[in-house]
């Protein structure tokens, strides 16, 4: 592989970049592989980048029904931040942004990681407490988080409404400042790219259609539109269609697939210096590199594959962003699209063995996932070539819904009294 | 001279004033009629703006919504609102423009450096460098690329103008007023549907409002189009709404339009909203979007003055324009030949038409001999010369090798270009249908229809005036059917010219020149050429999707309208497959940039999320009380006297309640009312508790869980006869239970006889706490015997207060004596004045939600959703009392049973007190056993409330820790970022733990 | 915003009126302390979350607050079907190959 620099770019410059090589290849699949990805998303590619870095198993195809990046990782607002509750999720999301920190370099491909804040505002005497336990445990936890009082918050991010007389006003924020934003396609581009230099084949374009099992229950491999794969280790990493997927190998799973939206405003010049977050009133927004608004509205109340969601849904985010940043009710929307979230019952992701030999998955991102990216395949890597989930994810097993013993991100953030 | 470019007569213009603008404040003149497009050109300007990444000088390139360069703030109301297309801006006296993403000037702009520069700037440049160093990258290279990046700049003030919203319901949707959707219209009408008829531009007719070589029932096209709307607009079930684009299009036939209300105006009515939003449910929908041109890619194909050949004649028809003296036709099909023939009837001289074909139609050929028009046929432009206005071109000759041959040089002022049409499939695409390939016509048109619509005219790829009004008659006449299952005898108008064209191209031409120094754009606004897309498919991004996010062709603000199709090919071309088999990018809403403001809508201020007022709102305003946002309930949260902050008030209404009275307004508590014969049995299935023994007349806590086994809820539950129960709920909590109840009622236990009905908003009702609790209601309740004996704690009775039914239930969440009284709602303010003033007599309080907080937990009385988090089991609460152990069933008893859930180490509800009783714990703050836990420590448990106690006079808190039941005594400590806290755990309950206050 | 009929009200109405209650036909163990732990955590959290012709339960909570049934397909969103709460499960694959008709 060639790298890639400055200097790189300049020789290239002076051969009309007439030389540069592919950034991965479009091989047909072999017969036979050590482990078959299901998924070329971001999470999959960086299982199958990990596999290959530090497992040294890379006799590894990632097959992908559409093209790779093509899913969620294509789709998000690419907010990158760890500073969640529970210990588990902390834990797991820290861990990624230990990654993100020197991807670029590591994969030796700029994703852009940009950490320039994270502020998740607090609208009411029941945010404050919620966010203030967020920073106690954070710290606890050795996660960055703090909190901010209201006009702390506008020194960091000018545009944000504190007024008091708007329907309501901001009580404070927790800012994570190692949160951030990344550059979502050069994370799919960067691993798909890395991991095809070490002998990974990206198979895209080949759905898989079965899991096939043998006699003993163990997987033997993936029936794809290319023809059957054989494989002993196979990771499921489809996202919202994990349901379908593992269907086939007769497993069911606790995920529904919601549709959800975001969208971006034309380009204009730097307006937004940070990411803000509301729960409360359900406004996510970001500036990217490009100059567009960044805005992640809901999901619908039904499950769909549809990609496509209610104007309601987006209506409701608009308004939340046009209440606190009034000057924005001018801007335009250029783009709005959506994507298929997998949500388990507890909002936890899962990264897990299964009941079936050979099988595992990595699913339940909902409506959080691309944060995780590097450390998700991190952990699952190492989940599947050990046959045992890494340290951090042992309790993101399927079983924790049977026991009872839920990572529930969502209840934590309950209703008050 | 004022408006050089002007013809002498002509056009839509309103010929008899001029009107004043500003470009970059450079004082105009226009005419009513004008767009800020073809004002500026009507005065030589085409240097517009400059593009996005190279900072090129670009000019004006279409006549509509798909332009991708003539982008400009516009000031209004001491502020700008960016990246407005001048193709759309209507002129008004007084408008101010400005061009966008130079610096200093759009004359002279620094950032054009990248222009030279632009061999290191390849698709995907960023990706491959600025990683080193490392540190870089957050503090030099980003601030950089985003300083760089965007076109115009942000609004800088809050938007005081105001937006619309309509909900409309139709039998047919006509989207676009040209040939087409004007005789589907005229059809719909006549057949009996109710018919909206929406265009995006300021009039309608589209390409009718151009077309000079045609006529329709023998008048020129322009009289037809009036006639036409004269006739929609005097027909009762027709709605026209022009400026209104649709621009989404949902599932069910739901399509979303915006309306531009008061944006062309000089001085707009401050009564009317600046847009509006249009939610349409249509029966059906008639797509007829039309057809756009497609620019030809060659090299300096981006120069200023080089424009599509239908926006020259649009501009010269219907604006009264030319768009230079001197213009070079470039195209490769027949249609730019008719706009060569109309610019040389108005005077301008056609250096040459330049046509890629080796033969074009010998019609045309002969026309063009007879005005003397130079005709270069199997000729390609290969360049322009001029920086900031296209000087002149370069000719290039096909030969049969392949080879292009130096051609020569034509000067001209102004180049027309045309590729052919490209129909508009946005609309059918997000309906989501699938396009399909057709080769006849080069070009993606719409396939099957998923949704109930019907694309016409050129948005199909159909052309040709005759054929594209009956096409639009026939679709409104099935419109209306399908819509009405009525049908009417609808006659057609003839049309005679407006033939429909041959040929066109796709992707980048031939030439002779260097490929690797000139740039032929194929995205003018994000500055793609075809060398970026060839490289993005050598780089293996084989995927059009790829292509496209790599190179960014197609996500300029025309969402790849104009640019999709030339990619498209390129890449194939690259990919060495055909255009079908690499694919097209699916389109997504919105068709055009919509205003943010039209989505919010009048949800602003007050009216972003509805207020809940309670009957003692206007009271508490009027006394001073502090609001806290509960929901969507605004809550008293403390009164202050003069002088006290929010701990002073507090603590003195704390004393006060315990000393001798305190009032305070529960209406936002959730209530249910449960009746039926099997209501006990109901609430026995719902909550934890034993119902069915409870006597009428009598209250019981009430403990819900979900399935799962964790806390949901809770409240008080009175019972009023044996078969009604008076439910209460938490604030919070109300919706979401009475949902619960309802599903399981209907759908788990369809034989209950039961009814319920949330009544939260039927009654009000007011806490009276305190010793003096019962001398502060005996003179307003008649009925009941308030003595302890008669009506003890946790009783009912249905009485009156001043003579008002109501319902009074003895109850305590602050340990002293205490009576709940509901009343309804609309005798809430009366019973709060009374009581109010009751009160004051006896030297009592009103209190607020923070003071009822520290009480209950003194009493350490849980709330849900503040100590417990939805992980918290009864057990866990120290509740197990409340569950009815010989049950069958519960909501939440299998649950518990789950191996979690009864396993050692859960945390545990307990009390908390600091060993120095004047440190107050945070909320939330952690629980360890180690005094300077190491990072990484997993917390044993965290704080869940913590306040001052003035009865204790001392803090308190409550937690949840590990077996904290268990540790009782014991010493834990809460590490902050100041230091460790030690502190003792205890009971939940800090006063009157025996209950014998409330027993009086 | 989907267009959903109430069987009940016998009215085709906006979907803001309605609330989607998940998957349909998961009845709740009629004994639960019989349930295993199997049963248990199939009814509390396991779904088909099928991609096609999928059954739903919704409410119409701000109309007539009845429960009912729908048929849709998850790929188009289109209803295929509403009936009653209480009323037997459609025959599904025939309801799909009408709407693919």
């Amino acid at each position: 592989m060639k790298r890639y620099s400055f200097l790189e770019l300049a020789k290239n410059a002076f051969s009309a970049h007439q030389n540069w090589g592919r950034q991965w290849r479009s091989p047909e699949p072999k017969s036979e592989y050590d482990v078959v990805i299901v998924g070329a998303g971001g999470h999959g590619l960086a299982t199958a980048y990990y596999l290959a870095k530090e497992h040294g198993v890379r006799n590894v195809a990632v097959v992908e029904k559409g093209w790779l990046g093509g899913g969620n990782t294509g789709r998000n607002t690419t907010i990158v931040r760890s500073n969640y509750l529970w210990e588990e999720s902390a834990a797991l999301y820290n861990h990624a942004i230990g990654l993100w920190q020197g991807l670029s370099q590591e994969l030796n491909y700029n994703v852009m990681y940009s950490a320039r804040g994270v502020m998740m505002l607090a609208h009411t005497v029941h945010d404050v407490q919620v966010a203030q336990r967020h920073i106690h445990a954070n710290r606890l936890a050795g996660v960055q988080n703090e909190w901010l009082s209201p006009e702390q918050a506008k020194d960091y991010c000018p545009p944000l409404n504190i007024s008091k007389d708007i329907r309501y006003p901001v009580m404070g924020a927790a800012l994570q400042r190692v949160g951030g934003t990344a550059r979502h396609d050069a994370v799919a581009w960067g691993y798909a790219r890395g991991a095809d230099d070490m002998g990974v084949d990206i198979i895209q374009n080949c759905a898989v259609s079965g899991i096939r099992r043998g006699a003993d229950g163990a997987v033997e491999g993936v029936e794809t539109s290319k023809g059957f794969i054989k494989a002993k280790k196979i990771g499921v990493v489809a996202a919202g269609h994990t349901s379908t997927v593992m269907d086939m190998a007769g497993v069911r799973m606790p995920l529904e697939s919601y549709p959800l939206q975001a969208l971006v405003s034309e380009p204009v010049k730097p307006a937004f210096p940070c990411v803000v977050m509301s729960n409360t009133i359900h406004a996510y927004i970001s500036q990217s590199d490009k100059g567009e608004l960044v805005i992640g509205a809901g999901t619908d109340q039904f499950i769909s594959y549809s990609q496509t969601g209610g104007i309601h849904i987006s209506n409701h985010t608009i308004d939340a962003i046009c209440e606190l940043f009034p000057h924005f009710r001018r801007m335009r929307m250029l783009r709005n699209w959506g994507g298929i979230v997998d949500v388990t019952p507890d909002r936890s992701p899962i990264l897990s063995k299964t009941p079936v030999q050979g099988l595992y998955v990595n699913c339940g991102w909902g409506t959080g996932g691309f944060k995780a990216t590097p450390g998700s395949g991190h952990v699952f890597a190492h989940t599947i070539a050990k046959d045992e989930p890494h340290r951090i994810n042992a309790p993101f097993t399927i079983d924790r819904f049977r026991t009872g013993r839920l990572i529930d991100e969502a209840a934590a953030a309950a209703v008050a009294h | 001279m004022s408006q050089p470019f002007r013809t002498e007569k002509g056009g839509r213009i309103d010929r008899a004033g001029e009107i004043s603008f500003t470009f970059d404040g450079e004082q105009m003149q226009g005419h009513a009629g004008d767009t800020l497009a073809s004002a500026l050109l009507a005065n030589g300007v085409h240097l517009v703006g400059r593009s996005f990444k190279y900072h090129r000088p670009r000019g004006i390139v279409t006549a509509g919504s798909e332009e991708p360069n003539a982008l400009v703030g516009i000031y209004r109301h001491g502020d700008q609102t960016p990246n407005l297309r001048a193709t759309q801006v209507e002129l008004y006296q007084g408008l101010e423009a400005i061009s966008q993403n130079r610096f200093p000037s759009l004359g002279f702009d620094v950032g054009a450096i990248n222009d030279r520069l632009s061999m290191f700037f390849p698709a995907g440049f960023y990706y491959k460098t600025f990683m080193w160093p490392k540190s870089f990258w957050d503090r030099v290279y980003e601030p950089v690329i985003r300083a760089a990046a965007g076109l115009g700049k942000p609004p800088q003030n809050p938007d005081q103008d105001f937006y619309g919203n309509q909900f409309a319901h139709c039998d047919v949707l006509i989207a676009g007023a040209g040939p087409a959707g004007l005789a589907a219209a005229l059809a719909a009408a006549e057949s009996g549907a109710s018919v909206i008829l929406c265009d995006e531009q300021a009039e309608f007719g589209g390409s009718l409002l151009t077309e000079t070589n045609a006529t329709i029932d023998g008048k020129a096209p322009a009289d037809w189009v009036a006639e036409t709307i004269g006739k929609l607009a005097a027909t009762d079930n027709v709605r026209l709404l022009s400026r209104t684009t649709a621009f989404g299009y949902f599932a069910h036939n739901y399509v979303a339009l915006a309306e531009r209300v008061t944006e062309h105006l000089s001085q707009p009515d401050p009564k009317l909203p600046r847009e509006r939003l249009w939610q349409v449910r249509a029966k059906e929908v008639v797509i007829a979007s039309g057809a756009i041109e497609r620019p030809m890619v060659f090299p300096e194909n981006d120069r200023p003055g080089i424009l599509l050949a239908e926006a020259g004649r649009t501009y010269l028809n219907r604006y009264g324009v030319k768009v230079g003296h001197k213009v070079v036709i470039a195209t490769a099909c027949d249609t730019a030949w008719q706009v060569a023939f109309d610019l040389a009837d108005n005077g301008v001289e056609i250096a040459a038409i330049v046509d890629l074909r080796e033969s074009p139609p010998e019609s045309l050929l002969s026309i063009a001999k007879a005005r003397n028009i130079r005709v270069e046929a199997g000729c390609v432009v290969t360049g322009t010369l001029g920086r900031k206005r296209i000087k002149a071109a370069l000719l290039g000759k096909l030969m049969t090798s392949g080879q292009v041959a130096s051609g020569g040089q034509v000067d001209c002022d102004a180049l027309l270009m045309s590729g052919g049409w490209t129909p508009t499939v946005s609309l059918y695409s997000q309906s989501r249908g699938k396009v399909v390939w057709d080769g006849d016509k080069g070009a993606y048109v719409p396939g099957k229809s998923v949704q109930k619509e019907r694309s016409v005219g050129g948005a199909k790829g159909l052309y040709g005036l005759q054929a594209t009004l009956e096409d639009g008659y026939a679709a409104g006449e099935e419109a209306a059917k399908a819509a009405t299952g009525k049908s009417a005898k609808v006659t057609y108008a003839a049309a005679s010219g407006g033939e429909p064209g041959e040929g066109g191209t796709l992707g980048a031409l031939p030439h002779d020149r260097n490929a690797s120094k000139v740039k032929a754009f194929v995205d003018y606004q994000n500055d793609v050429t075809a060398k970026d897309v060839k490289l993005a498919v050598r780089e293996g991004m084989h995927s059009i999707e790829h292509i496209k996010r790599y190179t960014t062709t197609g996500m300029a603000t025309d969402q790849g309208r104009l640019s999709n199709m030339n990619a498209l090919q390129i890449a194939s071309g690259a990919l060495e497959r055909p255009m079908t088999d690499v694919g097209l990018t699916t389109f997504r809403l919105p068709y055009t940039p919509t205003t943010f403001g039209i989505f919010a809508g009048v949800a602003r201020g007050d009216f972003f999320d509805p207020v809940r007022k309670t009957p003692s709102h206007d009271w508490v305003v009027e006394h001073g009380g502090v609001f806290e946002d509960v929901g969507q309930w605004k809550r008293t949260w403390y009164f202050p006297k003069p002088g006290e902050d929010m701990h002073a008030a507090v603590a003195r209404e704390c004393k006060t309640v315990r000393d001798s009275v305190g009032l305070f307004d529960a209406s936002t508590l959730g209530k249910i009312e449960v009746v039926g014969a099997d209501a006990a049995e109901f609430l026995e299935r719902m909550y934890t508790n034993p119902w069915k023994k409870l006597a009428p007349g009598r209250c019981r806590y009430g403990l819900l869980l979900n399935d799962a086994g964790f806390i949901s809820d809770d409240g008080v539950i009175g019972r009023l006869a044996d078969d009604r129960f008076h439910v209460t709920t938490t604030t919070g909590g109300a919706p979401s239970v009475f949902a619960t109840m309802e599903d399981y009622l209907q759908t788990e236990w369809p034989d209950l006889d039961v009814w319920i009905t949330s009544t939260t908003e039927q009654y009000a009702v007011a806490a009276v706490q305190g010793p003096k609790a019962r001398e502060v209601i005996a003179p307003f309740i008649e009925g009941v015997d308030l003595s302890n004996d008669a009506f003890p704690h946790m009783s009912v009775r249905e009485a009156t207060f001043c003579g008002v039914p109501c319902r009074l239930f003895r109850i305590s969440f602050t340990g002293e004596l205490g009576f709940e009284i509901n009343v309804p709602r609309r005798h809430g303010k009366m019973m709060w004045e009374t009581l109010a003033g009751e009160i004051e007599k006896h030297d009592g309080t009103t209190y607020g939600t923070e003071t009822m907080h520290v009480l209950r937990a003194e009493k350490g009385y849980i709330i849900v959703g503040q100590d417990t988090d939805g992980t918290v089991t009864p057990q866990d609460a120290g509740m197990t009392w409340a569950i009815g152990k010989k049950k069958f069933d519960f909501v939440g008893k299998r649950g518990l049973d789950r191996p979690d859930l009864v396993a050692e180490n859960r945390k545990q509800f307990v009390g908390l007190l600091t060993k120095d009783p004047k440190v107050k714990l945070e909320e939330g703050a952690q629980i360890t056993t180690a005094e300077n836990p190491a990072t990484g420590t997993p917390a044993e448990g965290h704080v869940t409330s913590s306040y001052f106690s003035p009865a204790l006079d001392r803090t308190i808190a409550l937690a949840v820790v590990k077996n904290g039941h268990a540790l009782e005594g014991k010493t834990l400590y809460v590490p902050m970022p100041d230091g460790s806290i030690p502190v003792e755990v205890t009971g939940p309950v800090f006063y009157d733990k025996e209950g014998a206050r409330i027993n009086v | 915003m989907l267009l959903v009929y109430c069987p009940y009200c016998g009215v085709e109405r906006p979907e803001t009126e309605f609330s989607c209650g998940g998957q349909a036909h998961i009845a709740r163990p009629v004994d639960p302390s019989a349930a295993t732990e199997e049963d248990w955590v199939n009814f509390l959290y396991m779904r088909s979350n099928t991609k096609g012709v999928y059954v739903e339960r919704w409410r119409h909570t701000h109309g007539c607050g009845r429960f009912f049934n729908a048929v849709r397909n998850t790929v188009t969103d289109d209803f295929l079907s509403f009936y009653k709460a209480g009323e037997p499960m459609p025959d599904l694959e025939e309801l799909a190959k009408e709407a693919g008709k």
